[in-house]
């Protein structure tokens, strides 16, 4: 099959690219565009590991055509650091409170809670559970993934009301 | 894990879709959220010529209530169905059963219209749509006809949908004020189908049930609503033990699923009443 062109918003720049229609978009991301954040655990939509934020949503990126995301806007993990390169909020509590081990689910975790803080900047412990539910750790038996989020969202909320 | 090639079609509306449906047969298929139809593709179970990306059209989105039905698009996501007040309060069953399918990221894409039209038994969504009495619009080359959802499931897999037909939108009777709704979905972990589920609407004097994933279709009994609409708990339980044909599976076998399946009836039943006002 011909590779078709395909364009999208990555992490705020516009960044284009030449497919074939049954390129998923974990390889387009990786592969073509060498970015190498999302990572592929199951590649069975699982795990989670290749979750990415498109049109402000968490989506797993081992179940998507490239040529489907034409159009969109995506983030992925690199997109979540401060401007000057430090670690951002979320990436820094996932340090602080150990929320990872091998780092291998991180990426994804990290990118799905983004997501989760914009919709419910408030959580319950339950709530993280189940709103994390589709990233998978082999690692870290998930106490220290709750806690980092948990205190993303206090962190977060103090900066913003900092702000105000 | 990578598909067979393909060509990508993403038509702008439903007509230029049918078109497109019309002119390659049996090589093309409609992706909605993809969430079922993708894997499948990675795992070369489904293989097709042309993909008809029904994203970009508009027609198969929105949700409406008005005159005493809800008007539901194909392509509205299980997350969009989550987050809708008004089906919340008119319809809560669809939201406890959209909370209950997999996890965040597959409810982002997965989309309500490809949940009852792939016809996989494992979907939640249609028993639910049985339970309740739902209708599905169908538009194909010869215009629009709708099928009631009792009917509509005629094997694993297959469906009373024509190759070239576009299932545009999910109309639901709203069920009397103060009818009881539940969806009780015994799983093994979260992102597993049902061992065993069940839909449950009980009003005053009338009730319907229906249950996922324990015969190669959803399974709704008429005699086990009439049980129930009569009073008779064990009654229903018994109709519907009666009417599900459940196989052996990764999930356990025949007996464990049976009773699986009347103890996930009994709590939906037990919750369904409990709501009833
Ligand atoms: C990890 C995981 C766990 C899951 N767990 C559950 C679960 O517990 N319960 C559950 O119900 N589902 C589950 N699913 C399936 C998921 O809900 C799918 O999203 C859903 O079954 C199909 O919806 P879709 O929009 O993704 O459809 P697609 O995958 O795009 O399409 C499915 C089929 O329907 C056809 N189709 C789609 N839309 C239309 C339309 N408008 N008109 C005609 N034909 C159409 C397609 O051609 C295809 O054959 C799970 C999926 C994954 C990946
Ligand atoms: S790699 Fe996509 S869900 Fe595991
Ligand atoms: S830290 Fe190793 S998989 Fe999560």
């Amino acid at each position: 099959m011909d590779k078709i062109p395909v364009t999208f918003t990555l992490n705020g720049e516009t960044v284009e690219g030449l497919a074939e229609p049954r390129m998923l978009l974990i390889h387009f991301l990786r592969e073509t565009l060498g970015v190498t954040g999302p990572h592929i655990g199951c590649e069975t939509s699982h795990c989670g590991a290749c979750t990415v934020d498109m049109d402000g949503r968490s989506v797993k990126s081992c179940t998507l055509f490239a040529v489907q995301a034409s159009g969109s806007e995506i983030v992925t993990v690199e997109g979540l650091a401060n401007p000057d390169g430090t670690l951002g909020v979320i990436q820094e509590m996932f340090r602080e409170h150990h929320g990872l081990q091998c780092g291998f689910c991180t990426p994804g975790m990290i990118t799905r809670a983004w997501r989760l803080l914009q919709e419910t900047p408030n959580p319950s412990e339950e709530q993280v559970r189940f709103g994390m539910a589709g990233n998978l750790c082999r690692c870290t038996g998930y106490q220290n993934i709750v806690k980092a989020v948990l205190a993303s969202a206090a962190e977060l909320n103090a900066a913003k009301e900092a702000a105000e | 894990m990578i598909p067979a090639g393909f060509e990508y079609h993403r038509p702008a509306d439903l007509a230029a879709a049918i078109g497109i449906l019309q002119q390659h047969g049996d090589e093309a298929r409609v992706v909605a959220g993809g969430h079922s139809l993708i894997p499948m593709m990675k795992l070369r179970m489904a293989e097709l010529g042309h993909l008809v990306d029904l994203r970009d059209i508009g027609e198969l989105r929105g949700i409406g209530i008005a005159g005493g039905t809800a008007e539901i698009g194909a392509m509205t996501t299980q997350h969009e169905l989550i987050g809708h007040g008004g089906l919340a309060s008119a319809l809560p069953v669809l939201r406890e059963a959209a909370l209950q399918i997999a996890d965040p990221q597959v409810r982002y894409l997965g989309t309500i219209g490809g949940n009852v039209a792939n016809g996989d038994p494992g979907n939640d969504m249609p028993a639910v749509m049985q339970c309740l009495g739902a209708r599905f619009r169908l538009c194909g080359p010869e215009g629009e006809r709708e099928v009631a959802a009792r009917d509509f499931y005629e094997a694993a897999f297959f469906t009373a949908r024509a190759e070239e037909e576009i299932l545009s939108r999910i109309l639901i009777p709203l069920p009397p004020e103060g009818t009881g709704q539940a969806y009780v979905k015994q799983k093994r972990k979260i992102g597993d189908y049902a061992t065993a589920a069940a839909a449950v609407i009980a009003g005053r004097d009338s009730a319907s049930v229906a249950m996922t994933n324990l015969s190669d279709t959803p399974v709704w009994s008429a005699e086990a609503g009439a049980a129930l609409a009569a009073g008779h708990v064990e009654g229903c339980v018994e109709a519907m033990l009666a009417a599900i044909d459940p196989q052996e599976d990764m999930r356990g076998p025949i007996p464990f699923k049976k009773h699986v399946a009347a103890v996930v009836l009994r709590r939906a039943i037990g919750a369904a009443l409990a709501r009833r006002a």
